[in-house]
């Protein structure tokens, strides 16, 4: 067998498993679906009069406009849920075992990821569902929807590939989870759920530059207008941004816990 | 040979809250990392709201024309929420290390243990919610005024009292701390599901109809008087009837798990 099949065979293993796990954990995939899908309803009811405001773009619904904000911290959620389970598989010595395997190391980062990715997926998958159902419309149809779906799925493993940093890093589950209520602050300075426009100072200059902001503009113009090829390209731009910021990260956090065990 | 000198009930059941409260606050001074989340939780959602809905307040029915003002009560009382989960989620670590048992096996009533916790997390509030305050304030959030304030205050320690005895029936029930996302999403979705982000005219059909009933209404609702108007007792009464059927129906229900428990 050619050592790129290997590496795929074991990427996909771990990936399976790291989806396993996660889906057999409540504790992991409820913050990914319920808080967001909970905080989408009670946003989407509580400031619905939002999209009378001047300057509030076309929209069908504020849930169509909230929609991608959901997404949004879901696909965050799921980056600190997999940097958490790659925590908690170094504090409990599973990673040693797999460092000491003839495996490549990125192939060990790769399979986490992947498996964030499918948490992505899956959150993106639930989010359309949820809009589809509460009588939202997917303005560039089907076409639009993939966009969306495939926009947060590698989003989610970008932002999890800085999980799997700060994990690799710091080797503590409690400090990855203590970095939730940071992905909330990024969030928030981000135009993931309002309009960056009608945003109040000093959040709507931070809005106007965190990337989050593009990625969060990339899946919903598809959703609330049609398909725009500079967004779209804006939110691949940082995705790869967040991706490059990830694989630093992680090299370094790698060879880290390579030296000091 | 000495005879014992009877110690009477209520000052040995008052004696037992007393240490439990001191040891909660042990905790707190021993890890106080421990507190940043729930002091942080709720000051992100009120920066993060009152910087992205701000510009709400320039609907038409907005009681204020400042929206840190409108919105500071209900992060202090969401402070009280994950302060009162986060009481469920130490007692369910006190029961899977058998922590719990050893209480159980003392003498001290049942309702007595429960107490303890209830109190102590009522008590912890206070930091939350005085953080938030004090960054409202900074940012321009309007003064209460005495009243509202202690208005405010106990509003925020008597819910996070409920909260503490929703995570306290949560833990007790299902003994794992993994139950933790239940107790924080069941606080979460009582407060929210109110008033708490506009004027019950402003909210969306459904939301409007969930608000009517939901009695954390009433309690955000006098919680908010004071930062919006003038403290009545019009608005103070629903809030504090609302907050005793809590307390009674969540207290009950956790009492009854705390009597099961071990037997």
């Amino acid at each position: 067998m050619s050592a790129l099949a290997t590496n795929v065979r074991v990427v996909r293993a771990l990936g399976m498993r790291s989806i396993r796990q996660t889906f057999r954990r409540p504790q992991l995939i409820a913050p990914i679906i319920v808080f967001p899908t909970i905080l989408l309803a009670i946003q989407t009811g509580g400031a619905a009069g939002a999209v009378e405001l001047p300057g509030f773009p076309p929209v069908q619904s504020f849930l169509q406009f909230m929609l991608a904000g959901a997404m949004m911290q879901s696909l965050m959620l799921a980056g600190n849920s997999g940097g958490i389970a790659l925590a908690v598989d170094i504090e409990m010595g599973f990673t040693d075992r797999l460092f000491s395997a003839p495996i490549p190391r990125f192939a060990i980062v790769l399979g986490r990821l992947a498996g964030t990715a499918a948490l992505g997926l899956f959150g993106a998958l639930w989010f359309l569902a949820i809009g589809l159902i509460f009588g939202a419309e997917i303005e560039s149809g089907v076409a639009g929807a993939l966009l969306a779906i495939a926009l947060v799925t590698a989003a989610a493993m970008a932002v999890g590939g800085i999980g799997a940093a700060i994990a690799l890093r710091t080797g503590s589950a409690s400090v990855v989870q203590g970095l939730f209520p940071l992905v909330l602050v990024v969030l928030f300075i981000s135009s993931a759920f309002f309009p960056q426009e009608l945003m109040i100072e000093p959040a709507k200059t931070i809005a106007k530059y965190n990337p989050l902001s593009f990625i969060a503009e990339g899946v919903r113009e598809p959703m609330i207008s049609g398909i725009n090829a500079a967004d779209t390209l804006y939110a691949v731009l940082a995705i790869l941004g967040i991706i490059a910021l990830g694989l630093i990260l992680s090299a370094r956090a790698l060879r880290h816990r390579l030296r000091v065990g | 040979m000495e005879a014992a000198i009877a110690i009477p009930a209520w000052r040995a059941n008052l004696t037992t809250i007393g240490a439990l409260m001191a040891r909660a606050k042990n905790e707190l001074i021993r890890v106080p990392g421990a507190a940043i989340p729930g002091v942080l939780a709720p000051t992100i959602f009120f920066l993060g709201l009152n910087g992205v809905f701000g510009a709400l307040t320039q609907l038409r029915g907005f009681e204020t024309g400042a929206y840190e003002s409108f919105i500071v009560p209900v992060s202090m009382l969401q402070g009280a929420g994950f302060t009162g989960a986060a009481a469920g989620v130490n007692l369910a670590r006190d029961i899977e290390q058998g922590w719990l048992d050893r209480l159980l096996v003392s003498p001290a009533p049942r309702w007595v243990l429960l107490a303890g916790t209830v109190l102590a997390a009522s008590a912890r509030s206070l930091i939350p919610a005085t953080f938030v305050f004090a960054i409202a304030l900074a940012l321009g959030a309007g003064w209460p005024g005495i009243d509202g304030l202690i208005v405010t205050f106990f509003m925020v320690a008597a819910m996070a009292a409920v909260a503490a005895c929703w995570g306290s029936f949560l833990a007790l029930r299902f003994k794992s701390q993994s139950a933790a996302p239940l107790m924080q999403a069941g606080m979460m979705a009582l407060i929210l599901t109110t008033t708490a982000y506009a004027p019950l005219a402003l909210l969306q059909g459904w939301l409007q109809d969930i608000a009517r009933v939901n009695p954390v209404t009433q309690v955000v609702e006098a919680a908010r008087q004071g930062f919006v108007g003038s403290v009545t007792w019009a608005e103070t009464w629903p809030g504090l009837l609302a907050l005793a059927g809590l307390l009674a129906v969540l207290g009950t229900l956790a009492l009854r798990e705390m009597r099961r428990t071990g037997r």
